[in-house]
């Protein structure tokens, strides 16, 4: 079992780094639920 | 093909550090939700003088009196080894005080907005018209003598009718109004934010007048691409920043309009600068922008917990001309034009797969025939602090593994390529301002000396901030060595359709 199967996620994407969309592709797979995700600019 | 050339540059920092504490989003926020906030408390101790802003290397180098490289000769922290002999006065540009931009906020209000104390608007009138700069391209210093006002005056309008106030020093010396008494378009807030950019572009463009060999009367048309909006309530973001900016400067013989997509509207703004130069639906077309009032001191919280100085304390603006080719100037290659589509996706890979690889590759090159990328140019003394890395650097490195993926580099080059196609951030984080462009003015100088042969100026956009859509932006384009060919030497219809008749003729001719 992975370690983020059946867990809740809160996904805080940075544009300049990896984008929330991306990450919550990534942790789907996975087998989490994206309880909240977005992705913020710092500049 | 003959292709529109980069023909000038000008960069101008603001330093506004009362802006900054007052009018900074981040700080205005904490004012009103933690008023007693330790943050808040340790502001004074951390803002910089004048002088330090103009020793400040980054600085140095973003109005042209340093190369950008050269900061890696400078010991970190750069905000503790200023340069001496450090000038506001730049090749490229100017660092102007807060001060003299309250007159200028002045000089470019059209409706009695910006009330200031009588005393000091007869000071910094006088100051405004005697710069070199200001006072030769702004046709409307007369609005310095304009409604003249008193601290009580100003007071009551901060009190009672919801103006702004402008500090100098932590002294009250006026204030800018609502334009409107319900409109929500046009609040003190949003008006104080619009004058502020309209007032840095105006400055950049007078520069790009005082350093270049271009008047205002020859300028036809001008693409502002800030990141604020104006308009009223029926209409929030109508525009247009572009001629109300061209007006300051006396650009009688211009129209304008402004292209916004976030931080990537400057590197859309001159692919469209370049098609209508390219089309010859104008000769002479200005790409600029102003400063943003809401990004100062944006991540300042990190950086007093970092104990440095606030260095987001500089509105940043910049004006760029785009011309015919002169069989000089670098050329704009309008056929190399590298796109994030609607369908490229969110990754990081998929980006830069779009904006950089796909162009190239497109047009027979690959990322080892580009001498350097500008992409986002952010200072990393700003944003190491506050979580976010060194972007610049960061975006290097992916293109650099973008290169080893497709087998142009060995990986072991990697930080040897990064080294080679970079530079060191040195813009403020002013949203717009460090996407891309702030290196055009040195890659002029680069590749009319011989130094490269070509850059990849890249923009990239956080549309999703505007909560219409989850998309990114970017765009990207060429900037290289003019081969001296002026001519369009292309075919046209009407002569392939006469080559073809007299080819007829001369045939039907042998047949007699």
């Amino acid at each position: 079992m992975g370690i983020l199967e059946n867990k809740k996620i809160a996904i805080l994407g940075d544009r300049d780094g990896i984008p929330g969309m991306a990450i919550e592709a990534c942790v789907k797979t996975a087998g989490a639920e994206v309880v909240f995700s977005t992705t913020e600019c710092f500049v | 093909m003959t292709f529109p050339v980069l023909k000038g540059t000008a960069y101008t920092l603001v330093h506004t550090p009362d802006i900054l504490v007052h009018e900074g989003k981040l700080q205005e926020s904490e004012m009103r939700n933690s008023p007693d906030s330790d943050y808040l408390k340790a502001i004074p101790d951390h803002l910089r003088s004048f002088e330090d802003v103009v020793g400040y290397g980054p600085n140095q180098a973003y109005i042209g009196n340093i190369h950008p490289r050269d900061l890696n000769n400078i010991e970190k922290p750069w905000y503790e080894h200023p340069l001496e002999n450090a000038s506001t006065e730049g090749k490229f540009g100017s660092i102007m005080s807060e001060d003299m931009f309250y007159g200028c906020l002045k000089a470019v209000d059209m409706f009695e907005l910006v009330v200031l104390d009588a005393s000091f608007q007869e000071k910094i009138a006088k100051k405004v018209k005697e710069d070199p700069v200001i006072g030769k391209y702004w046709v409307t210093l007369d609005k310095l003598t304009e409604n003249p006002s008193s601290v009580d005056e100003i007071k009551s309008l901060i009190e009672e009718k919801d103006a702004k106030p402008l500090y100098l020093d932590n002294e009250l010396v006026g204030c800018i109004k609502r334009a409107h008494e319900f409109d929500a378009a046009l609040t003190s807030d949003v008006m104080f934010e619009n004058l502020v950019s309209k007032a840095s572009g105006a400055y950049a463009l007078a520069e790009l007048f005082a350093k270049n060999d271009l008047e205002p009367d020859d300028v036809d048309y001008l693409i502002e691409c800030s990141e604020e909006g104006c308009g009223d309530m029926f209409q929030r973001a109508g525009g247009n920043y572009a001629k109300s900016i061209g007006e300051i400067c006396g650009c009688v013989n211009a129209t304008g309009s402004d292209t916004r997509s976030f931080c990537a509207a400057p590197a859309h703004s001159m692919v469209e600068a370049s098609a209508l130069v390219q089309a010859g639906v104008y000769s002479n077309v200005v790409v600029l922008a102003g400063g943003s009032s809401a990004k100062l001191g944006m991540n300042g919280k990190d950086h007093v917990k970092k104990d440095q100085p606030l260095i987001e304390d500089c509105l940043g603006a910049f004006a760029i001309h785009v011309g015919e080719n002169d069989g000089k100037s670098p050329v704009i290659r309008t056929d190399i034009v590298g796109k994030h589509k609607i369908g490229s996706g969110a990754a990081p890979q998929a980006i830069m797969q779009a904006i950089v690889a796909d162009p190239l590759e497109h047009a027979g090159l690959s990322i080892k025939d580009v001498d350097v990328f500008s992409a986002e140019m952010q200072n990393p003394e700003i944003t190491v602090p506050a979580g976010a890395g060194d972007i610049p650097s960061a975006n290097y490195k992916m293109i650099a593994a973008l290169g080893i993926m497709k087998k142009v580099f060995a990986r072991s080059e990697l930080n040897e390529v990064v080294e080679r196609i970079g530079m060191p951030g040195f813009v403020p984080t002013q949203g717009h301002i460090p996407s891309g462009v702030p290196f055009l003015g040195h890659a002029i100088e680069m590749i009319e000396n011989g130094d490269i042969h070509r850059t990849m100026i890249i923009g990239k956009g956080s549309l999703f901030l505007g909560r219409l859509t989850n998309l990114f932006d970017g765009i990207s384009f060429i900037v290289e060595a003019n081969d001296g060919h002026v001519e369009d030497d292309s075919v046209d219809k009407d002569t392939i359709r006469q080559m073809i008749a007299e080819s007829m003729k001369q045939f039907a001719d042998s047949l007699k």
